[in-house]
């Protein structure tokens, strides 16, 4: 049929909204403000190495505490009964309806100095701690905020692992920690990776919760971007550098991820 | 054109990518014939009905409908309808409205179509079902709603594409008998394809047999089935025994290395020639009363007869008998002129 | 793997996890209804949060904004994804795949990204930021959840019942409507309702290409955290939980309501 004609508006649409300002990002990144070549602004960008640094540090540390904690909680959400299933699935995603702002500020009240946490802590005669505007507080709210996000992909996956693999592996003499090692853990590695790309990738990017819980003192990479191009301290040209090279730094992140997991649950299944 | 010759197609040629599917097909159809398409998958036969269905164009040649040629006609404007092959009903009208849907297209009004409808639901034996969701019917149902929903617009020609493979034999059997009833009784014109030789030779008046997008043979099941004009033909309609021989001269051939007499002629003196005979044709006598001598090699019991498989002159023959015959037994073939029929080598 | 304590491990497990989870909203419902301004201190029971939310301007203002460009987003959304993936379905394999990529960058693209991107291209065309540099952002993101949506249903089309339709005596054009639509509309109901709750739910995207007088909810909370004062955040939060909460109840009772309905229609079967 003689339909293709019909998606020439959005190619259209795609190639004004998504390709040239995607070009536009790569041009500034390597224009001055007078116009001309220049790669200046990704030495500028070198001074901000441990932004850089903390950035990714604090994502991936996110992504390990989700996926300690997601995957357990996939495999016992998986083997519960099925007609509750949906209900648990419910509830854990029932938090992410409330506006993602909104749930990182309910954690000030019970981070803050003269927070709740601290309070109970007082009342039982500990010594309070400086929770908030730390890079505990900031991993805090990353994994608040994207733990359903490595949850769910992972348990979907679980679910539709035939049960008669694992039989089929007890059949033959595994244990449980072989089935884990052998069939469970190679089998849901798609999920793991779903859930990994999940969290890491807004982790990193992210500056609504290193603004809150970080206060000024935690810069990560997407308070530096959003300084560039909103306030004062406006510089389109280093903020697009400093995008630009998030970008790929995260695409080569993804990739290795990639590889990594296609190698081994490879060499497992095998 | 003849009198009530209905669909005509001349010298219709169709490729796709480059492959030749039909090699210049000449076909006709008359007025109220049960005509089917036979041959193996990948002979043409569902590309030609398509082409008379009018859902692709031939690259060459005409398809005439009523002396009208019709190649760039599409199919809503044809005075056709097709039963598919997996039935394709809307799941989202119930048995009434699929059934009902030509009708309302052509914006029938609506007690005329409750008529309709109606009567079609008794002609295929399905009355009560008109609010039934079509996904809660079996198989068997759904085909007779797609019948049905063809033939309430009263077309002049019914398309049929393969339309009972996905039915268990029984109930497969009960709906060629199904059809063939509806068709006598509406005298209407019905293409059916089918790759299954018996449901050709149970329902058709005319069979087409077809390979390799060329027609083979037409005519009637018992023509196809007694004289087959080529080894395919044979080999594809019922079962038969096909033998390297030598045409001696007209009604003398040579095979199993003994001379027979035949029935055909025409073929020019010591030509190589294939010979065809059916198994039920073979008959078995005692050692030394028959014509060609063999061993029994296997038996199956396909309750209407045995199977045997008897090794003779080098061959292995296939015979069909009421008569059982053990594994290892000698035994001797018989046959009339009438029971070899020639071809020239395929 | 079911002995007991494992067993008990598990809810324990799940217990912590679901408190940690629900914890942080339990305090904000909570002292929405706090007498006074502080995060922590409990200072007795009102109501009075709720009605000053009603009053203040600029949360109003906010709220019709950012309903206004949902609904608007995610209708144009839907029309041109729709066309679209009709389009796309009938591409062959190599320019599809071209076309599925292109459309998922905005799907993976971290949201900061497609924030600064737009807003240099509006800068790049002298826009200044409005409600009309908002609308188009939120068009741009929202057409490729609609498009993997109404695709699969589009995939699992038997391609004969289109074909069935035109036998029948349907133009194309009346078989696209009588046939085609209805069978690939739950892919775009759900498609245009994902599209209104990720405009609802966005902020950085907005945050970026919107300009001051056309804020939305997300970007009013946004500088009202900053300020950190009023506990008129928390009852926006109450009630924009409540809303969502009621909303999936509904839909989760018209879904069971629809299986049951399916399960009733399996029963009659006859053979």
């Amino acid at each position: 049929m003689k339909k293709t004609i019909l998606a020439l508006p959005y190619v259209v649409w795609m190639a004004i909204f998504i390709i040239v300002p995607l070009l536009l990002v790569v041009g500034y990144a390597f224009t001055t403000r007078t116009g001309g070549f220049t790669l200046d602004n990704f030495s500028t960008m070198l001074e901000y190495t441990p932004i850089f640094t903390r950035s990714f540090g604090l994502a991936f540390t996110a992504t390990v505490i989700c996926l300690v904690i997601a995957y357990p909680l996939a495999y016992i959400l998986s083997q519960r009964e099925i007609s509750h299933q949906s209900l648990y699935i419910t509830l854990l995603m029932l938090p992410m309806w409330m506006n993602f702002l909104l749930r990182t500020y309910a954690w000030m009240s019970i981070l803050e100095n003269k927070g709740f946490i601290n309070r109970f802590l007082d009342l039982i005669g500990l010594p309070t701690v400086t929770l908030i505007n730390t890079p505990f507080a900031i991993v805090l709210g990353m994994v608040y905020n994207y733990l359903p996000f490595m949850v769910l992909p992972i348990y979907t996956v679980m679910i539709k692992i035939d049960k008669r693999l694992i039989e089929a592996a007890q059949d033959l003499g595994a244990n449980s920690a072989t089935v884990f090692r052998r069939v469970l853990f190679p089998l849901s590695l798609p999920g793991v990776l779903s859930g990994i790309t999940m969290v890491f990738v807004p982790g990193v990017s992210t500056f609504v919760i290193s603004n809150l819980l970080g206060g000024g003192k935690n810069m990560m990479v997407g308070d530096l971007i959003e300084k560039q191009f909103i306030g004062a301290a406006y510089n389109p040209y280093l903020g697009s550098a400093i995008a630009l090279v998030m970008m790929v730094l995260i695409f080569i992140c993804m990739w290795i991820v990639d590889r990594f997991t296609d190698d081994s649950s490879q060499g497992v299944i095998m | 054109m003849s009198q009530n010759e209905l669909i005509r197609l001349t010298d219709v040629v169709k490729s796709y990518n480059d492959e030749t599917v039909l090699k210049s097909i000449n076909l006709y159809i008359k007025d109220g014939e049960f005509v089917t398409l036979l041959g193996p998958s990948g002979c043409g036969k569902t590309t030609t009905l398509r082409l008379i269905g009018g859902f692709e164009e031939p690259d060459s040649g005409d398809i005439l409908f009523e002396g009208k040629r019709m190649n760039e006609v599409p199919p809503y404007k044809r005075n056709i309808n097709t039963v598919f092959q997996r039935y394709a009903l809307f799941p989202h009208y119930n048995t009434y409205d699929n059934i009902a849907f030509g009708l309302r297209i052509k914006k029938t009004p609506e007690d005329e179509i409750k008529k309709k409808v109606g009567s079609m639901l008794e002609l295929v034996n399905l009355e009560g079902f008109e609010r039934r969701s079509v996904s809660s019917l079996s198989g068997g149902q759904q085909q007779r709603v797609a019948i049905a929903r063809a033939l309430v617009n009263e077309p002049k020609v019914l398309l049929l594409d393969e339309p009972l493979g996905a039915l268990d034999l029984k109930l497969r059997k009960e709906m060629q008998v199904e059809l063939k009833r509806i068709h006598d009784q509406l005298e209407m014109t019905f293409i059916y394809v089918t790759h299954d030789q018996e449901e050709a030779l149970t329902m058709s008046d005319t069979v087409v047999v077809m390979n390799r997008g060329e027609i083979l043979q037409v005519g009637t099941p018992v023509d196809i089935y007694n004289e087959p004009k080529s080894a395919f033909v044979a080999d594809f309609i019922g079962e038969s025994n096909i033998i390297d021989g030598i045409m001696l001269r007209d009604r003398e051939v040579s095979f199993a290395g003994k001379t027979f007499e035949c029935v055909d002629s025409g073929f020019g003196e010591n030509t190589p020639v294939d010979v065809v005979i059916r198994p039920e044709d073979l008959k078995l006598r005692p050692v030394g009363e028959g014509m060609i001598d063999g061993v029994v090699e296997s038996v199956v019991f396909k309750g209407v007869h045995y199977e045997m498989m008897v090794r003779a002159a080098e061959f292995t023959f296939m015979v069909q008998s009421t008569l059982y015959r053990e594994v290892g037994a000698e035994v001797s073939l018989r046959l009339t002129p009438d029971d070899i029929h020639i071809m020239h080598k395929s | 793997m079911k002995n007991r304590s494992a067993n008990a491990l598990n809810k324990v497990f799940l217990f912590f996890v679901f408190l940690f989870l629900y914890a942080p909203i339990i305090v904000m419902i909570i002292f929405s209804f706090n007498d006074s301004t502080s995060r922590t201190v409990w200072s007795g029971f009102t109501m009075k949060w709720y009605s000053q939310l009603f009053s203040d301007e600029l949360i109003m203002s906010s709220l019709y904004v950012t309903l206004a460009v949902a609904l608007l987003a995610s209708i144009i959304a839907t029309f041109i994804g729709t066309i679209a993936a009709l389009g796309i379905d009938a591409m062959r394999p190599g320019p599809k795949a071209v076309m599925l990529n292109v459309n998922n960058i905005p799907v993976m693209n971290p949201d900061i990204i497609t924030g600064v991107s737009l807003l240099l291209l509006f800068t790049f065309m002298r826009m200044e930021g409005s409600f009309w540099t908002l609308l188009l952002a939120h068009v741009t993101f929202n057409i490729p959840y609609v498009i993997l949506s109404v695709l699969p249903k589009l995939g699992q089309l038997d391609k004969f019942e289109y074909e069935a339709a035109l036998d029948l005596g349907a133009t194309p054009r009346e078989a696209f409507f009588k046939v085609i639509l209805p069978e690939i509309s739950p892919g775009i109901m759900t498609g245009m309702m994902m599209a209104f709750t990720l405009s609802i739910d966005d902020f950085l995207v907005s945050y970026f290409t919107s300009g001051s007088k056309a804020q939305t909810l997300a970007m009013t909370i946004f500088s009202m955290t900053k300020k950190r004062v009023s506990p008129k955040i928390n009852a926006v939060s109450t009630i924009m939980f409540v809303t969502v909460l009621a909303l999936l109840i509904i839909i989760n009772i018209r879904q069971s309501r629809e299986r049951r309905r399916e399960e009733k229609k399996l029963r009659h079967r006859d053979g």
